[in-house]
Protein backbone atom coordinates (compact mmCIF):
# COMPACT_ATOMS: atom_id res chain seq x y z
CA UNK A 1 0.00 0.00 0.00
CA UNK A 2 0.97 3.59 -0.48
CA UNK A 3 2.28 5.12 2.50
CA UNK A 4 1.37 8.97 1.21
CA UNK A 5 -1.94 9.10 2.84
CA UNK A 6 -4.01 12.00 1.91
CA UNK A 7 -7.81 12.87 1.73
CA UNK A 8 -7.91 12.19 -2.05
CA UNK A 9 -5.62 8.58 -2.07
CA UNK A 10 -8.92 6.49 -1.52
CA UNK A 11 -10.59 7.71 -4.32
CA UNK A 12 -10.03 5.44 -7.52
CA UNK A 13 -8.22 7.29 -10.58
CA UNK A 14 -7.29 5.86 -13.69
CA UNK A 15 -4.86 7.86 -15.34
CA UNK A 16 -4.13 5.48 -18.30
CA UNK A 17 -7.80 4.51 -18.37
CA UNK A 18 -8.27 8.60 -18.92
CA UNK A 19 -5.42 9.30 -21.60
CA UNK A 20 -6.72 6.31 -23.42
CA UNK A 21 -10.16 7.61 -23.44
CA UNK A 22 -8.78 10.85 -24.78
CA UNK A 23 -7.43 8.94 -27.51
CA UNK A 24 -10.58 7.86 -28.04
CA UNK A 25 -11.74 11.17 -28.62
CA UNK A 26 -8.69 12.25 -31.08
CA UNK A 27 -9.66 9.09 -33.38
CA UNK A 28 -12.95 10.89 -33.80
CA UNK A 29 -10.90 14.18 -34.86
CA UNK A 30 -8.99 12.01 -37.05
CA UNK A 31 -12.07 11.10 -38.46
CA UNK A 32 -13.59 14.77 -38.93
CA UNK A 33 -10.88 15.44 -40.53
CA UNK A 34 -9.61 12.53 -42.17
CA UNK A 35 -13.28 13.08 -44.35
CA UNK A 36 -12.03 16.67 -45.22
CA UNK A 37 -8.70 15.19 -46.29
CA UNK A 38 -10.25 12.63 -48.63
CA UNK A 39 -12.43 15.23 -49.77
CA UNK A 40 -9.38 17.36 -50.53
CA UNK A 41 -7.41 14.46 -52.25
CA UNK A 42 -10.25 13.35 -55.13
CA UNK A 43 -10.58 17.31 -56.03
CA UNK A 44 -7.10 18.10 -56.15
CA UNK A 45 -6.45 14.61 -58.19
CA UNK A 46 -9.33 15.87 -60.28
CA UNK A 47 -8.43 19.34 -60.92
CA UNK A 48 -4.90 19.90 -60.28
CA UNK A 49 -4.13 22.66 -62.40
CA UNK A 50 -6.64 24.74 -60.77
CA UNK A 51 -5.59 24.14 -57.41
CA UNK A 52 -1.90 24.86 -58.54
CA UNK A 53 -3.53 28.09 -60.06
CA UNK A 54 -5.84 29.21 -56.93
CA UNK A 55 -2.83 28.19 -54.11
CA UNK A 56 -0.68 31.29 -55.49
CA UNK A 57 -3.54 33.38 -54.07
CA UNK A 58 -2.19 32.26 -50.39
CA UNK A 59 0.46 33.66 -49.01
CA UNK A 60 3.22 31.13 -48.14
CA UNK A 61 4.91 33.46 -45.26
CA UNK A 62 1.85 33.60 -43.25
CA UNK A 63 1.74 29.67 -43.41
CA UNK A 64 5.14 29.22 -42.38
CA UNK A 65 5.15 31.65 -40.13
CA UNK A 66 1.57 29.87 -38.40
CA UNK A 67 3.32 26.88 -38.56
CA UNK A 68 6.40 28.28 -36.61
CA UNK A 69 4.00 29.69 -33.51
CA UNK A 70 2.09 26.47 -33.60
CA UNK A 71 5.28 24.07 -33.33
CA UNK A 72 6.61 26.39 -30.60
CA UNK A 73 3.06 26.26 -28.81
CA UNK A 74 3.10 22.50 -28.90
CA UNK A 75 6.73 22.67 -27.68
CA UNK A 76 5.73 24.39 -24.61
CA UNK A 77 2.75 22.48 -24.14
CA UNK A 78 4.92 19.32 -23.57
CA UNK A 79 7.37 21.26 -21.42
CA UNK A 80 4.85 22.46 -19.46
CA UNK A 81 3.54 18.72 -18.13
CA UNK A 82 7.63 18.22 -17.67
CA UNK A 83 7.70 20.78 -15.09
CA UNK A 84 4.58 19.92 -12.93
CA UNK A 85 6.05 16.74 -13.59
CA UNK A 86 9.21 18.12 -12.19
CA UNK A 87 7.00 19.97 -9.03
CA UNK A 88 7.48 23.19 -10.39
CA UNK A 89 4.03 24.55 -10.69
CA UNK A 90 5.26 28.47 -11.20
CA UNK A 91 6.77 27.68 -14.49
CA UNK A 92 4.14 25.19 -15.74
CA UNK A 93 1.40 28.02 -15.44
CA UNK A 94 4.29 30.58 -17.07
CA UNK A 95 4.61 28.10 -20.23
CA UNK A 96 0.84 27.65 -20.41
CA UNK A 97 0.13 30.99 -20.67
CA UNK A 98 3.03 30.82 -23.39
CA UNK A 99 1.20 28.25 -25.30
CA UNK A 100 -2.14 30.26 -25.20
CA UNK A 101 -0.33 33.41 -26.33
CA UNK A 102 1.18 31.73 -28.86
CA UNK A 103 -2.50 30.52 -29.83
CA UNK A 104 -3.72 34.03 -30.00
CA UNK A 105 -0.94 34.95 -32.45
CA UNK A 106 -1.84 32.10 -34.20
CA UNK A 107 -5.54 33.34 -34.70
CA UNK A 108 -4.65 36.77 -35.05
CA UNK A 109 -2.58 36.03 -37.85
CA UNK A 110 -5.44 34.30 -39.50
CA UNK A 111 -7.54 37.37 -38.87
CA UNK A 112 -5.28 39.17 -41.46
CA UNK A 113 -4.66 36.28 -43.74
CA UNK A 114 -8.36 35.80 -44.15
CA UNK A 115 -9.09 39.72 -44.06
CA UNK A 116 -6.68 40.14 -46.90
CA UNK A 117 -8.56 37.08 -48.67
CA UNK A 118 -11.91 38.87 -47.99
CA UNK A 119 -10.26 42.17 -49.20
CA UNK A 120 -9.46 41.05 -52.79
CA UNK A 121 -13.07 39.73 -52.80
CA UNK A 122 -12.12 36.12 -52.62
CA UNK A 123 -14.84 34.42 -49.83
CA UNK A 124 -16.97 31.47 -49.98
CA UNK A 125 -20.16 32.87 -52.67
CA UNK A 126 -18.22 36.09 -53.59
CA UNK A 127 -19.04 37.12 -57.09
CA UNK A 128 -14.84 36.98 -57.89
CA UNK A 129 -14.92 33.55 -56.54
CA UNK A 130 -17.72 32.93 -58.64
CA UNK A 131 -16.35 34.10 -61.92
CA UNK A 132 -13.08 31.44 -61.65
CA UNK A 133 -13.40 27.80 -62.54
CA UNK A 134 -14.73 25.03 -60.82
CA UNK A 135 -11.41 23.48 -59.17
CA UNK A 136 -10.61 27.20 -57.90
CA UNK A 137 -13.72 27.17 -56.04
CA UNK A 138 -13.41 24.18 -54.77
CA UNK A 139 -9.82 24.85 -53.33
CA UNK A 140 -11.19 28.12 -51.65
CA UNK A 141 -13.94 26.50 -50.59
CA UNK A 142 -11.95 23.41 -48.55
CA UNK A 143 -9.82 26.27 -48.32
CA UNK A 144 -11.93 28.10 -45.82
CA UNK A 145 -13.52 24.94 -44.40
CA UNK A 146 -10.64 22.96 -43.48
CA UNK A 147 -8.36 26.14 -42.19
CA UNK A 148 -11.75 27.20 -40.33
CA UNK A 149 -12.79 24.37 -38.44
CA UNK A 150 -8.57 23.93 -37.47
CA UNK A 151 -9.32 27.65 -36.39
CA UNK A 152 -12.15 26.69 -34.13
CA UNK A 153 -10.40 23.83 -32.67
CA UNK A 154 -7.58 26.68 -31.89
CA UNK A 155 -10.19 28.41 -29.75
CA UNK A 156 -11.11 25.67 -27.89
CA UNK A 157 -7.74 25.00 -26.96
CA UNK A 158 -7.40 28.31 -25.43
CA UNK A 159 -10.28 27.97 -23.45
CA UNK A 160 -9.27 24.40 -22.22
CA UNK A 161 -5.54 25.01 -21.71
CA UNK A 162 -7.10 28.17 -20.07
CA UNK A 163 -8.90 26.14 -17.81
CA UNK A 164 -6.04 24.12 -16.97
CA UNK A 165 -3.75 27.37 -15.69
CA UNK A 166 -6.70 27.85 -13.92
CA UNK A 167 -6.83 24.90 -11.79
CA UNK A 168 -2.91 24.54 -11.69
CA UNK A 169 -3.04 27.67 -9.73
CA UNK A 170 -5.75 26.42 -7.80
CA UNK A 171 -4.03 23.26 -7.39
CA UNK A 172 -6.75 21.01 -9.00
CA UNK A 173 -3.93 19.74 -10.73
CA UNK A 174 -0.74 18.81 -9.05
CA UNK A 175 2.36 17.38 -9.58
CA UNK A 176 1.02 13.78 -8.74
CA UNK A 177 -2.39 14.33 -10.33
CA UNK A 178 -2.13 16.22 -13.66
CA UNK A 179 -3.64 13.94 -16.07
CA UNK A 180 -6.10 16.30 -17.29
CA UNK A 181 -3.12 18.97 -18.32
CA UNK A 182 -1.63 15.83 -20.07
CA UNK A 183 -5.13 15.62 -22.04
CA UNK A 184 -5.14 18.95 -22.55
CA UNK A 185 -1.83 18.49 -24.08
CA UNK A 186 -3.34 15.73 -26.24
CA UNK A 187 -5.69 17.63 -27.73
CA UNK A 188 -3.50 20.34 -28.59
CA UNK A 189 -0.46 18.67 -30.28
CA UNK A 190 -3.19 16.84 -32.77
CA UNK A 191 -4.49 20.38 -33.48
CA UNK A 192 -0.89 20.99 -34.58
CA UNK A 193 -0.64 17.76 -36.40
CA UNK A 194 -3.12 18.81 -38.50
CA UNK A 195 -2.01 22.21 -39.34
CA UNK A 196 1.60 19.83 -40.19
CA UNK A 197 -0.59 18.81 -42.97
CA UNK A 198 -2.75 21.56 -44.03
CA UNK A 199 -0.05 24.00 -44.65
CA UNK A 200 1.89 21.85 -47.28
CA UNK A 201 -1.32 20.71 -48.57
CA UNK A 202 -2.54 24.43 -49.00
CA UNK A 203 0.16 26.66 -48.94
CA UNK A 204 2.94 25.21 -50.57
CA UNK A 205 1.49 23.96 -54.03
CA UNK A 206 2.35 26.56 -56.29
CA UNK B 1 -1.35 -3.24 -4.96
CA UNK B 2 -1.95 -0.56 -7.30
CA UNK B 3 -4.28 2.35 -6.34
CA UNK B 4 -2.44 5.16 -6.63
CA UNK B 5 -1.90 4.83 -10.76
CA UNK B 6 1.07 7.80 -11.34
CA UNK B 7 0.74 9.62 -14.52
CA UNK B 8 3.56 8.54 -16.29
CA UNK B 9 5.25 4.89 -16.47
CA UNK B 10 8.91 4.99 -14.91
CA UNK B 11 10.98 7.90 -16.59
CA UNK B 12 12.63 10.90 -15.26
CA UNK B 13 11.02 13.66 -17.16
CA UNK B 14 13.66 15.77 -19.18
CA UNK B 15 13.23 19.15 -20.88
CA UNK B 16 16.28 18.39 -23.16
CA UNK B 17 14.36 16.03 -25.50
CA UNK B 18 11.43 18.21 -26.53
CA UNK B 19 13.54 20.97 -27.49
CA UNK B 20 15.58 18.46 -29.88
CA UNK B 21 12.09 17.61 -31.56
CA UNK B 22 11.37 20.92 -31.48
CA UNK B 23 14.19 21.87 -33.75
CA UNK B 24 13.70 19.31 -35.54
CA UNK B 25 10.18 20.46 -36.43
CA UNK B 26 11.47 23.66 -37.38
CA UNK B 27 14.25 22.19 -39.43
CA UNK B 28 11.72 19.97 -40.88
CA UNK B 29 9.41 23.14 -41.84
CA UNK B 30 11.96 24.88 -43.63
CA UNK B 31 12.90 21.53 -45.91
CA UNK B 32 9.47 20.85 -46.50
CA UNK B 33 9.53 24.93 -47.94
CA UNK B 34 12.57 25.05 -49.81
CA UNK B 35 11.61 21.88 -51.94
CA UNK B 36 8.39 23.30 -52.69
CA UNK B 37 9.50 25.41 -55.12
CA UNK B 38 11.64 22.63 -56.57
CA UNK B 39 9.47 20.35 -59.21
CA UNK B 40 9.73 16.89 -58.97
CA UNK B 41 6.83 16.09 -60.44
CA UNK B 42 4.55 13.56 -59.23
CA UNK B 43 6.85 13.11 -56.38
CA UNK B 44 6.05 16.53 -55.20
CA UNK B 45 2.98 15.78 -53.13
CA UNK B 46 4.38 12.85 -52.09
CA UNK B 47 7.72 14.63 -50.67
CA UNK B 48 5.34 16.67 -48.82
CA UNK B 49 3.47 14.10 -47.39
CA UNK B 50 6.96 12.19 -46.44
CA UNK B 51 8.06 15.36 -44.76
CA UNK B 52 4.64 16.12 -42.80
CA UNK B 53 4.12 12.40 -41.74
CA UNK B 54 7.93 12.31 -40.21
CA UNK B 55 6.90 15.15 -38.55
CA UNK B 56 3.39 13.64 -37.44
CA UNK B 57 5.46 10.96 -36.01
CA UNK B 58 7.78 13.06 -33.88
CA UNK B 59 4.65 14.40 -32.71
CA UNK B 60 2.67 11.43 -31.61
CA UNK B 61 6.14 9.65 -30.33
CA UNK B 62 7.63 12.37 -28.06
CA UNK B 63 5.14 15.82 -27.54
CA UNK B 64 1.89 12.94 -27.41
CA UNK B 65 4.15 10.40 -25.04
CA UNK B 66 3.24 7.45 -27.19
CA UNK B 67 7.01 6.12 -26.79
CA UNK B 68 6.50 5.64 -23.26
CA UNK B 69 2.65 4.59 -23.02
CA UNK B 70 1.74 1.05 -23.26
CA UNK B 71 1.98 -0.60 -26.29
CA UNK B 72 -1.94 -0.80 -26.38
CA UNK B 73 -1.98 3.07 -27.16
CA UNK B 74 0.35 2.29 -30.40
CA UNK B 75 -2.23 -0.36 -31.67
CA UNK B 76 -4.58 1.57 -31.25
CA UNK B 77 -3.49 4.84 -32.94
CA UNK B 78 -2.25 1.99 -35.90
CA UNK B 79 -5.94 0.60 -36.32
CA UNK B 80 -7.25 4.43 -36.50
CA UNK B 81 -4.63 5.26 -39.35
CA UNK B 82 -5.06 2.28 -41.35
CA UNK B 83 -8.76 3.04 -41.04
CA UNK B 84 -7.58 6.04 -42.76
CA UNK B 85 -5.53 4.52 -44.80
CA UNK B 86 -8.15 1.99 -46.30
CA UNK B 87 -10.44 4.81 -46.68
CA UNK B 88 -7.92 6.43 -49.10
CA UNK B 89 -7.13 3.21 -50.86
CA UNK B 90 -10.49 2.36 -51.40
CA UNK B 91 -11.66 6.12 -52.49
CA UNK B 92 -8.67 6.03 -55.10
CA UNK B 93 -9.64 2.54 -56.64
CA UNK B 94 -12.89 3.96 -57.47
CA UNK B 95 -11.35 7.10 -58.87
CA UNK B 96 -7.96 7.04 -60.56
CA UNK B 97 -8.41 2.98 -62.07
CA UNK B 98 -11.35 3.63 -63.70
Amino acid sequence: MSSIDHSASHVHRDDVGSRLGMWLFLFTELILFGGMFLVYSIYRFNYQQEFHLAAKELNTLFGALNTIILLTSSLTMALSITALQKNQKGLSIFLQSVTILFALAFMVNKFFEWSAKFHHGIFPGSETLLEKSNGEILFFGLYYIMTGLHGLHVIIGVVLIGVMTYFTSKNRITSDNYVRLESAGLYWHLVDIIWIFLFPLFYLIT
Amino acid sequence: MDNHSHSNNNHTPHYGIYIIVWLALLILTGVTVAVAGIDFGGLTIATALLIASIKSYLVLTIFMHLKNESKVFSLFVGVALLFLLVSFVLLFADYSFL
